[in-house]
């Protein structure tokens, strides 16, 4: 019996291979809602990097077990006031803030715990969504947003431009920003118009108090 | 025996290790001489790396897996979670199941014979610590020749030597597997062990613990004893689905004798205690539950009493246990990240409550399975 290989890069889910690229090597990643393992295990293989998940579901938290990460079964909603200040370099939260009971709360424990902390999330600016409700009048059903109104886990979705008023009323310095569309991929339109053309936001963020 | 079974060890002999040395104990006493029985389930590989040592809870024994004999209707205490394919798989790993010290039946305590006097020890044996407990199993693994446990696992009380396993012997354990444990007792917990201790001391046949020496046992304290740790092994939801207010007769008698389902439940529990069990190793047994408290070394941090611990912690709780709830499990995970360690945690949501650790959720036997599974392979690459 062997131990199975750590993900290359290449096999991450793209938005787990952009976010890698944001984290240095030798560094201490909190993952929150870090699903099947995938991320830290990749991270801690190919750039030594220590880290622990915060994942709720039963069996991501075996699949985390087996890739041989640190997981630690809890939810995201009772709060993170357990970690310490400035204990993690990165506190990285992927595709789980529209999920949150409290995002903004939830986005200052982040840049509490972590000297820099890096979030997504589907933009619900996108022109798609947009023409779904505007024109069709409809709640939008897409690849980034595959649930229908009742039975969606997202109930704190937001726009690009939603997001960054939260981070001004905040004092939370955006050090990136990255929007691509659902396959991943950035272009110049995208970049000047990032509300109507991104499908999913990634961002890298400090908070005002660190030094 | 019933039906031969491929998912049992089978038969068990159990063995026992003589120690002639003398070993200081946390109260400052010694013990010199003392045997340890313990059984193994598996074999032990060649370069005697795939060693699993399972330190048994307060009513535990070395008998954690298998059967006695062809005529055993009951395995061991752990059976269904130790042996081929199982949770602990015996195919790849080698199995140490020591009694503890101060035990009934099995290693040496307060009913076995003292070597100098042949009195029995009754009260005059010492009050025992995890670290103590610790201290008599290194000793039995280093003459089984095993350089580091490949892991240690145990629930509860096991799960408080696991930690201090982690701790007093780092370079020992590669892998501390932490089930339904808690960091040190709370005040409730204590008092429930009180009242089980004052109902076996104040019964009129435990004549300060010499007992055996009147051809009697505190039947009555014993009992009561365990018919009340029982109450906080399950749930409140167990307890209400397995009894609810169901009564023997269909009817209430205006009595004091049993009527309720679970008044017969209870008295049975503990019936069947007393003929299995010492009551002055009940004494001892909860009073290492008491004193347990790894940060008390440390100036009440957590975090730097597991500062010398190398292992990777695997730690788990059940949703329905209140004796040992979560919170108490979250306490070790916390002070684990906050030292730096290397932990996962999973929190198994479950009905029965603290006993739940005995038995085969399948989240928590899938858990565990492949966290092991992982240790296997870890050795082998």
């Amino acid at each position: 019996m062997s131990v199975p290989a750590a993900p290359t890069r290449a096999e991450l889910r793209p938005e787990l291979a952009l976010i890698s690229d944001w984290i240095a090597p030798e560094t201490r990643v909190l993952d929150l809602g870090c699903g099947d393992g995938t991320l830290l295990a990749h991270l801690h293989a190919a750039r030594n990097v220590a880290g622990y998940g915060l994942e709720i579901d039963a069996d991501n938290v075996i699949a985390c077990v087996a890739a041989g990460v640190n997981v630690l079964q809890m939810d995201l909603d009772d709060g993170l006031s357990q970690f310490e200040s400035k204990s993690f370099d990165y506190v990285v939260m992927s595709s789980a803030l529209q999920e949150v009971m409290r995002p903004d709360l939830l986005i200052g424990e982040m840049l509490r715990i972590g000297r820099e902390s890096i979030v997504t999330f589907p933009n619900f600016g996108h022109w798609r969504p947009r023409a779904s409700l505007g024109l069709r009048g409809l709640m939008p059903v897409s690849r980034t947003l595959p649930n229908r109104w009742y039975d969606t886990p997202n109930i704190h979705l937001c726009t690009v431009r939603d997001f960054e008023a939260l981070c001004r009323d905040k004092q939370v310095e955006i050090v990136r920003r990255h929007v691509v569309n659902h396959a991943h991929q950035s272009n110049v339109m995208m970049r000047t118009f990032p509300n109507l053309l991104g499908e999913i936001a990634l961002y890298q963020l400090r908070g005002h108090d660190t030094d | 025996m019933a039906e031969p079974n491929p998912q049992s060890v089978g038969i068990v002999e159990p063995q026992t290790l003589h120690v002639a040395e003398t070993m200081p104990l946390d109260c400052g006493k010694t013990i010199d001489r003392f045997d340890l029985v313990y059984e193994t389930y598996g074999t032990l590989n060649a370069d005697r790396s795939n060693a699993v040592l399972v330190c048994h809870a307060l009513s535990g024994n070395h008998h954690a897996a298998g059967y006695r004999s062809e005529d055993d209707e009951k395995p061991g205490w752990w059976d269904k979670c130790i042996g081929p394919g199982k949770m602990i798989d015996t195919d790849h790993f080698f199995v140490v199941s020591p009694a503890n010290l101060g035990g009934y039946n099995g290693s040496t305590g307060p009913g076995s014979l003292h070597p100098e006097t042949g009195r029995h020890y009754g009260p005059d044996f010492p009050v025992l610590t995890c670290s103590d407990w610790v201290r008599s199993q290194n000793i039995l693994r280093e003459a089984l020749g095993i350089e580091q446990w490949a892991a240690v696992i145990g629930g509860s009380l096991g799960g408080m030597q696991v930690m201090q396993w982690s701790i007093d012997y780092p370079d020992r354990i590669a892998h501390a597997i932490v089930i339904a444990a808690a960091p040190k007792l709370s005040a409730q917990n204590i008092a429930f062990n009180e009242i089980a201790r004052q109902a076996i001391i104040t019964d009129p046949e435990f004549h300060d613990g010499r007992y055996y020496e009147h051809g009697v046992v505190p039947r009555r304290g014993l009992m009561l004893a365990r018919m009340l740790g029982h109450i906080t092994y399950l749930s409140d939801d167990a307890m209400r689905a397995k009894f609810g207010r169901d009564l023997r007769e269909g009817r209430i008698n205006y009595g004091f004798d049993v009527e309720f389902q679970v008044e017969s439940y209870l008295r049975y529990q503990g019936a069947s205690f007393v003929d299995r069990f010492d009551a002055n190793t009940y004494l001892l047994m909860t009073k290492a539950l008491d004193y347990f408290d790894p940060a008390h070394e440390t100036g009440g941090s957590l975090a730097k009493a597991f500062a010398p611990a190398t292992a990777r912690f695997m730690v788990v709780s059940f949703t329905s246990d209140w004796r040992f709830a979560p919170e108490r499990s979250r306490e070790i995970v916390d002070a684990l990240v906050d030292a730096g360690k290397q932990v996962s945690y999973a929190e198994v949501t479950s009905d029965l409550g603290h006993d739940d650790f005995l038995l085969t959720m399948p989240h928590y036997v899938h858990t565990l399975r492949t966290y092991l599974h992982r240790v296997a392979c870890e050795r082998d690459t």
